[in-house]
């Protein structure tokens, strides 16, 4: 892990995601919304395409933070807004998404504990995907 | 039509045993490449009683719920027209494979602006001895009105 300052930034994650990642999160998540697998019916719900579940991106953007921090465990809170979908094509390339974050803030909990505050950005096309994505991680000292 | 009396109501409370093989399957679906999510003997070395579920497991068992609350007709949500806003989770401790979870989905909320219902949904998830374990919130958009 870098050092904990406020401002410090984590290490940046480029992931591609394709169908095939859509449809194993869909069998893991238990998600089986078919705007998530089928272009038929996510364009006649006039959609641009085939859409990664919120969810899927939200949990692709803590890999950025349980990287850094290298415990899954140590999340103590994680919430996102879901601003722009990422549209999925039915290819090998799949949708690039490109996550980076930054620490907004180190405050000790009532515990004794250290607690970050990583502020994650999200693009996919150039342009943000979540809004106010927030992690609270636990910190060794 | 959506039944406006259903906010500030409790669904019934359901219970849910994290499989182990479940939470692996979820790591990898995710690519979470933290070992104490895979790997039981990684797992129990950093002092868990088994496998550490990532932050965003609890989708695995709320989602249904919400979805048949959601889906029944009762309630009148247009669910095919649904967008999801907002997710928030907080992990009072980490989730683990074998835990035995009880999900209470609360009607937190339902607002109605330009043409749109913004529904909260929250989910206040114990073990069996009632001790807090996550608390989730969503925040759901369809068409409507009240």
């Amino acid at each position: 892990m870098t050092a904990l300052e406020k401002g410090a930034e984590l290490p940046p994650l480029s992931l591609r995601v394709t169908r095939a990642d859509l449809v194993r999160y869909a069998g893991a998540s238990g998600d089986f919304n078919p705007i998530h697998w089928s272009d038929r019916i996510a364009s006649s719900v006039g959609l641009p395409g085939v859409l990664a579940h919120g969810m899927l991106t939200m949990a692709l953007a803590g890999r950025l933070v349980t990287r850094w921090t290298g415990d899954p465990a140590a999340v103590r809170s994680y919430s996102v807004r879901f601003t722009r979908p990422v549209v999925v094509p039915d290819d090998d390339e799949g949708a690039l998404v490109e996550f980076s974050g930054k620490v907004s803030d180190v405050v000790a909990a009532a515990d004794g504990t250290r607690v970050a505050r990583v502020a994650i950005t999200a693009l996919f096309d150039g342009r943000t995907v979540l809004g106010r994505a927030t992690a609270e991680v636990v910190v060794a000292d | 039509m959506v039944d406006a009396s259903f906010v500030g109501r409790a669904l019934d409370p359901v219970t849910y045993r994290v499989g182990r093989e479940k939470v692996r399957e979820f790591a990898l679906a995710i690519g979470e490449g933290a070992l104490v999510c895979t790997d039981v003997d990684a797992a129990r070395a950093a002092g868990h009683p088994d496998l550490v579920a990532p932050p965003t497991f609890t989708v695995t068992f709320t989602l249904p719920l919400i979805t048949e609350f959601l889906k029944d007709p009762a309630f009148g949500w247009d669910y095919s027209r649904m967008v999801h806003a907002d997710q928030s989770i907080t992990l009072h401790r980490p989730v683990h494979g074998g835990d035995e979870l009880v999900t209470i989905v609360h009607v937190e909320d339902l607002k109605a602006r330009a043409g749109s219902l913004m529904l909260t949904l929250r989910c206040e998830v114990t073990d069996t001895d009632g001790a807090a374990v996550a608390t989730t919130r969503a925040l759901l958009v369809t068409q409507g009105e009240l």
